[in-house]
């Protein structure tokens, strides 16, 4: 079991690091430290001293890790990227799910997988929510573009609320056009009416 | 016709050396050349290199020596071959330092503003910090691999400053430097336009030197392939090539600066208000104090045919430099794979026109630094 190997997530966002590290903790992973700030990064990752780094390709702190490469001294051990070169899907997993792992000091790459998997999955599960969360708020924004339509229709045809959105629903049938589009059509109308 | 077209993918850094390969696709240049280019504004130079080496991008906007150490294997977690066909930009970096430590470099010079004067001046401010103890300067530049990082330490090295012993160089995205300088987690900083005008804009910083005056005529950014790509899909990549220099022609037009701007200004582009970038497109950058205003037609060059073919002298001399700063250890082949990155041949090929036109592509020593290595 793997739970004391030492992992830095650097993330910025709070939400994104609670649930990276949720999910490294679910995996027996218990040595996992968060650094939220880019100023001093290189600092902070000295104190930490971590085997593993994991980093979003989102942030732009990424560039700074590169120094890494370059410079051991500003960290105590060699630095490296992790990529599996004997699994090509498993880099692309990664850059697709929007992550990257560097290894620390030699730590072996058998060790490194399964963490940057579990990134993996959570980032894919970041992703799914935020899609949901998208197509949630389209939604809602439909729904207000055409409650506001309906009122219009309410007010000047002197209809019910049932009786507008019908309307609405036989013009957009009778034009092969979604509701939204009627309704969108009769906001411009109206503002161009005023 | 939309049908037809061939789909590409291209990264890019949001920076205004990246402006022949934007106007390329917004002024229609590209679709000219049947291709339909999806622009991907990226945040690290990191992810640059990943995304086209895995495949994800057909091309990108890349630091030349970033291309370089590709083919020496430094740096580079995938290995894959790639190619620079094309120079996307020549020039187009300044040094901005704050308001205090460029009073004290005033100060030290006698107000002589040469790099060699500025640069010696330095070293003495560098030194007298050293006496009173006080933490070294620190400077930010955009990646190990670029000209910014050589820039920076050929001027500091013209004064007798050691970069890696007597200042710290930090490496810093270039949207990050002028916050960097603002906080004071930076002294100063090299990077390409238009942050050093955001800097002198916001009162943050003032341009010290402008890039070109410490080396002059330096391809700043290639466009990058993978050679694999470049080879199955070589007719699409000379049509690419065709649309960016086509860009680039657009660009050495002054009447079309002003659309350019506002075209690179978007925020899914560049980013920034149209009046930084008409600076970096003009050569005319107020320096942020008492009306200076530092001026180099070259400054930044969109390169056209004159200067767009790859130069083995360029590759020659960045590998030059990443010896000389313990980037890589001396090899046998890495002088020859550094080379082999530029692939003139796919320009003549591109624009058999241009052959033989006057190519001026020599890194030239504007500091007095080069003596010094």
């Amino acid at each position: 079991m793997d739970a004391a190997l030492k992992i830095v997530v650097v993330e910025e966002s709070p939400v994104r690091a609670a649930i990276l590290e949720e999910g490294l903790r679910e995996a027996g992973y218990t040595n996992v430290l968060h650094i939220d700030r880019t100023t001093r990064l290189l600092k902070h990752i000295y104190d930490a001293d971590p085997e593993v780094i994991v980093i979003s390709l989102e942030n732009p702190s990424r560039d700074m890790l590169e120094q890494m490469f370059q410079m051991s001294r500003i960290v105590k051990r060699p630095v490296a990227m992790f990529v599996d070169r004997s699994d090509a899907a498993s880099i692309t997993a990664a850059i697709d799910a929007g992550v990257s792992a560097y290894i620390v000091g030699g730590l072996q790459k058998e060790r490194v997988k399964p963490v940057l998997d579990v990134c993996i999955s959570r980032f894919n599960a970041i992703e799914r929510l935020k899609d949901e969360l998208d197509r949630t708020k389209s939604a809602l924004e439909e729904r207000k573009v055409i409650d506001r339509a309906k009122g219009i229709l309410m007010q000047s045809r002197g209809v019910a609320e049932d009786q507008a959105y019908n309307l609405m629903r036989k013009a957009a049938m009778n034009e092969k056009k979604k509701i939204l589009e009627i309704a969108q059509s009769i906001l411009t109308a109206s503002e161009l009416l005023k | 016709m939309s049908a037809s077209k061939d789909k590409l993918r291209v990264g890019f850094i949001p920076l205004v050396d990246a402006a022949s390969l934007l106007i390329a696709v917004d002024k229609g240049f590209a679709a000219e050349q049947d291709l339909e280019v999806e622009l991907v504004r990226e945040v690290s130079w990191a992810n640059i290199r990943e995304k086209l080496n895995a495949g994800i991008f057909d091309a990108a906007h890349m630091l030349t020596p970033m291309a370089i150490a590709s083919a020496l294997r430094v740096g580079q977690p995938i290995q894959t071959r790639l190619l620079a066909p094309l120079t996307l930009a020549i020039n187009g970096n300044a040094i901005t330092l704050s308001h205090r430590l460029y009073d004290a470099i005033a100060d030290e010079s006698g107000g002589k503003t040469a790099p060699l004067d500025t640069a010696k001046a330095l070293a003495r401010v560098v030194r007298r910090r050293e006496k009173c103890n006080e933490e070294p300067l620190s400077f930010g530049m955009t990646f190990p691999f670029s000209s910014h990082n050589y820039q920076l330490r050929l001027w500091m090295a013209a004064g007798g400053i050691d970069p890696d012993e007597d200042v710290r160089l930090l490496v810093l995205p270039p949207p990050y430097m002028v916050e960097s300088l603002e906080s004071g987690q930076v002294d100063g900083f090299c990077v390409g336009a238009p942050w050093n005008s955001l800097a002198v804009d916001l009162g943050i910083g003032r341009i010290m030197h402008l890039g070109s005056e410490i080396v002059h005529t330096l391809a700043e950014k290639v466009l990058a392939v993978r050679s694999d790509w470049a080879d199955s899909h070589h007719t699409i990549l000379l049509r690419l090539m065709t649309a960016v220099m086509n860009g680039a022609e657009y660009l050495s037009q002054e009447e079309n600066w002003p659309e350019t701007a506002r075209l690179l200004a978007r925020p899914d582009r560049v980013g920034v208000k149209e009046h930084l970038i008409m600076r970096a497109l003009s050569g005319l950058l107020p320096a942020g104090f008492n009306g200076v205003v530092k001026s180099d037609r070259r400054y930044l060059v969109p390169a056209t045919s004159l200067d767009a073919r790859p130069d083995e002298r360029q590759a020659k001399w960045i590998y030059e430099q990443m010896l000389h700063w313990r980037q890589i250890s001396p090899d046998r082949d890495a002088s020859k794979n550094a080379r082999q990155v530029f692939a003139p041949g796919l320009f003549d090929e591109a624009f058999p026109a241009a052959i033989g036109e006057k190519q001026q592509n020599e890194p030239l020593d504007g500091v007095g630094a080069f003596a010094t290595l």
